[in-house]
């Protein structure tokens, strides 16, 4: 494999992972959308913000993952995509910000009612965002984006048949996987009303999915040559008999009631479709660009590719502790709990602490003789150093819960 | 820097009528984030200080006091997740050229930036929802990557805008870089150190002094306030004012550093047009036909600040071609409102450590309370003024002296109707982000998540 690859495959598996993570997220707007008045409504819409709300935040940064790891390893693509695809990024950016805002809103809540306004009035986000985005991937997969500054059509390379079919099937599958968790999550805290529905949900929306991508193939047969004969042929449509087995496969988990496996089959039936969809492109980026083409120098891809391996090191351990915790019930906000205890016993220190307020005056005047009057590198790093210090032993020498305990007022 | 001002050019020849809006744009977006910034990078060090305090004195007064500012964190940390997620939509939406040229150089960064609010996202989520259900080690402890995240998010971002400021690390041929170093370009950088450290410490300062100003409000209004008041206003105010006088010391390293790399950019913070010998620095007044008009003017000052001697030769906006200058008067004030608000903060924090060294409590006498309550707003103009000073002063280039902003502007047509939008999106958010802050400050602590807790606010608030 060669190197100019790799920061690709990050690429998409970043956008796997949040299509599956994040994706569900909107998908869990759109059935606080859906889900009628009333209390029964309510109680959805409930479950649907705490199974997200500690997590949404980590399934977002995915997106960020994509784009950041896009401009670096392959920034001609980047800047060509973003400028002709403008428009429906500027849509789903804007969705992005009133999905976030609704949780933001959500802390403030204190009635159902107040809740179910925030969650009704911004879930139309929920709807928008995952269809822009899934017309970005339409305009890229029907080769509609040209390298240059918005060279591509403003409107029509995202406004086309492939493009709205895409969107349409981004939306769908998002509320499946999103019904799919919801349903196991239910099912984990023994609510068998709310896992009953999420699983009819997740039959219909599964269902509807299906269809979407059955109808896609059609579009993209008669708008998309090229890209249809990749799907069909080779690793494409490898991933799509995947797909099309793992879809069937979490029907059936679903049908049963096996919600925990049904939620990895469900999400791996998206997954392989967008492998799918990178199979059948490559070695295409553009319409008029290879992969080899838009690859950044050599030594930045390097640096990529440990950036990324050293920082999934970090990353993937820390995920599997919050979804451990999460998944776990440990995290939700219904999870019983006791309170912290502690063996401490107040105590009061109100004598002030000269030597640490003398240490931290030296500190300053010393870090302020490095910094401002020693004009080389190491003396100014060392009195950085020292002003830092000024402020932690400063800090402690002030003492702030001392000041609190006194009432001169 | 043996880099050629020559045309750089990856994508395509740039037409762009909305230049100005699109310059709108991105700092209009920068001002809504900006200060949330500022809450991830300090309100954790505070939050979990308290808890510590909590774990150590076992008062429930401290406990209340972390679990409510949680809450606060919450819908901050929101809200700077979405407007964080514009920005980087935005390096693409509006500036495609300059990410597509020197992505490669500066993009690195960015990516592990990523990774850095991964862990911050992660690590507050489970502190977050973790509150009394881990236990309280766990808990306290989940909270250091935050922190550290929080660090490392503004090192990498902060590393970007020096190369912009500072470049090197890639050669251009043809309009491409070529010959790229990111290491060299992101860390190998002279700017890196004081830009960095000026801002993070910016970013204790602002988080600081807004939230003892809520609580120095609620002191003013209503007169008297109890053991929990007082460490919600001085636990943050402490920081802010120890942090106040170091950043002096450190917007003087920074200042030199421009001094030397970018001296179009000193010039124009200091209204200086012609080269001279022996500069005179000026306080306030209007730059206007080539000097400083109506400002108080200190003979020999702004040598003896830059290069530390009274004599030094200071160069001028003469040295450059015209369109080579940034705006002046916006450089100009924006540099001396940060200056004139850094040191009135300094003084205030000063005047706070020395009451508290002689007389050993808080100040609490109405114009102390009042002045903290004017610099939470103040030291939010203060950051502001800073970046426009730095961004505006480093104009019309995107990357110093090698790629113009207007040549890294995207081509899309209609700007104004996004830039539109954009105004009205962030004023809901605005209002949104006050009503929950209003919410939660006025809520009684007896919300779900924390049940049990807090719920003798009223008998010890006395």
């Amino acid at each position: 494999m060669h190197l100019y690859v790799v920061p690709l495959l990050f690429v998409m598996a970043g956008l796997v992972f949040y299509t599956v993570l994040g994706g569900a997220d909107f998908g869990a707007g759109i059935w606080q959308l859906i889900s009628g008045r009333g209390e029964a409504g309510d109680r959805v819409r409930q479950h649907a913000h705490e199974s997200m709300a500690p997590v949404w935040e980590a399934n977002h940064v995915w997106l960020i993952f994509v784009l950041t790891v896009t401009w670096t390893a392959y920034p001609t693509a980047f800047g060509s995509i973003a400028s002709t695809l403008s428009i429906p990024l500027f849509i789903a950016a804007v969705g992005i910000i009133l999905r976030g805002a609704t949780y933001a809103l959500r802390s403030g809540a204190s009635t159902a009612a107040e809740a179910r306004r925030i969650d009704t009035g911004f879930a139309i986000s929920s709807l928008i965002t995952p269809f822009a985005l899934g017309t970005c991937i339409g305009a890229l997969a029907s080769r509609r984006v040209p390298v240059g500054n918005a060279a591509g059509a403003l409107f029509s390379s995202w406004l086309n048949p492939t493009s709205i079919v895409i969107g349409v099937i981004a939306v769908l599958s998002s509320t499946y996987l999103a019904a799919v968790y919801l349903a196991a999550d239910a099912a984990r805290h023994e609510d068998a009303e709310l896992a009953r529905g999420f699983r009819v949900r997740a039959l219909i929306a599964g269902a509807l999915a299906g269809a979407a991508a059955a109808v896609g193939l059609l579009v993209i047969h008669s708008d998309a040559p090229a890209l249809f004969s990749g799907l069909t042929s080779g690793g494409g449509l490898a991933a799509l008999i995947v797909s099309f087995a793992a879809g069937l496969a979490a029907l059936a988990l679903v049908l049963t009631e096996s919600f925990e496996p049904a939620r990895y089959v469900a999400a791996l039936t998206v997954a392989a479709v967008v492998a799918g969809w990178g199979l059948a492109q490559q070695p295409i980026l553009l319409r008029n660009l290879t992969i080899r083409q838009a690859a950044a120098p050599y030594d930045t891809l390097v640096l990529v590719v440990v950036a990324v391996v050293a920082g999934g090191v970090i990353l993937f351990p820390s995920l599997a502790l919050l979804f451990r915790l999460f998944l776990g019930g440990r995290l939700g906000e219904t999870a019983g709990g006791t309170a912290a205890q502690t063996n401490a016993s107040p105590t009061d220190r109100r004598t002030p602490r000269p030597t640490l307020a003398r240490a931290a005056l030296a500190a300053f005047v010393a870090g302020l003789i490095l910094v401002v009057f020693i004009d080389v590198e190491w003396g100014q790093v060392l009195g950085a150093l020292l002003l830092v210090a000024c402020v932690i032993l400063g800090f402690v020498a002030v003492d702030p819960p001392s000041l609190a305990e006194r009432e001169d007022a | 820097m043996g880099l050629s001002a020559a045309t750089v050019i990856s994508l395509a020849p740039t037409h762009q009528h909305y230049l100005l809006e699109a310059r709108q744009m991105q700092a209009l977006s920068f001002m809504v984030h900006i200060p949330l910034v500022c809450f991830g990078v300090a309100f954790p060090a505070m939050v979990v200080y308290t808890e510590w305090l909590y774990l150590r004195t076992g008062r429930e007064v401290y406990r209340r006091l972390a679990q409510r500012w949680t809450k606060v964190m919450v819908a901050l940390f929101a809200v700077g997740v979405i407007t964080g997620t514009i920005l980087s939509f935005e390096m693409g939406l509006l500036w495609p050229n300059f990410t597509a040229t020197f992505g490669s150089v500066f993009g690195l960064g960015f990516a592990i930036e990523g990774f850095s609010f991964f862990t911050e996202a992660i690590f507050l989520g489970i502190y977050i929802y973790g509150w009394n259900r881990l236990s309280p080690r766990a808990h306290l402890l989940s909270a250091i990557p935050v922190v550290l995240a929080g660090f490392t998010g503004s090192m990498m971002v902060i590393a970007v805008n020096s190369w912009m400021n500072h470049p090197s690390g890639f050669r251009l041929h043809n309009g491409r870089a070529v010959d790229v170093h990111p290491l060299t370009a992101l860390f190998g950088n002279s700017y890196l150190w004081p830009e960095l450290l000026h801002m993070y410490v910016a970013g204790y300062i602002v988080a600081g002094f807004l939230v003892a100003a809520a609580y120095g409000v609620g002191r003013l209004r209503r007169g008297t306030w109890g053991r929990y008041e007082r460490a919600a206003f001085a636990i943050p105010l402490t920081i802010a004012a120890i942090a106040s006088p170091v950043q002096v010391v450190l917007g003087d390293w920074i200042a030199r550093e421009v001094a030397t790399t970018q001296p179009v950019k000193l010039a124009a913070m200091e209204g200086l047009y012609r080269t001279t010998r022996g500069a005179d620095e000026h306080l306030l007044g209007w730059y206007t036909d080539r000097q400083v008009k109506y400002g108080i003017a200190i003979p020999r000052l702004l040598s003896l600040l830059a290069f530390h001697d009274p004599n030094a030769t200071v160069k001028g906006l003469e040295t450059v071609p015209a369109r080579d200058r940034p705006p002046v008067n916006i450089t100009r004030l924006s540099f001396q409102a940060m200056v004139g608000i850094g040191t009135l903060m300094a003084l205030l924090g000063a005047y706070f450590l020395w009451f508290r060294w002689r007389r050993g409590r808080l100040p609490e006498s109405r114009w102390f309370l009042a002045a903290v309550v004017a610099c939470g707003p103040l030291s939010y103009i203060a950051l502001v003024a800073g970046w426009i000073t730095t961004e505006v002063g480093r104009q019309p280039w995107v990357v110093y002296n090698v790629m113009r902003t207007a040549q890294a502007v995207t081509n899309v047509p209609e700007l104004p109707i996004g830039y539109g939008t954009l105004i009205v999106v962030y004023a809901g958010v605005g209002l949104s982000t006050l009503w929950v802050l209003r919410r939660l400050a006025r809520a009684p602590m007896q919300s779900p998540p924390e049940a049990g807790a807090g719920t003798t606010r009223a008998a010890e608030a006395t």
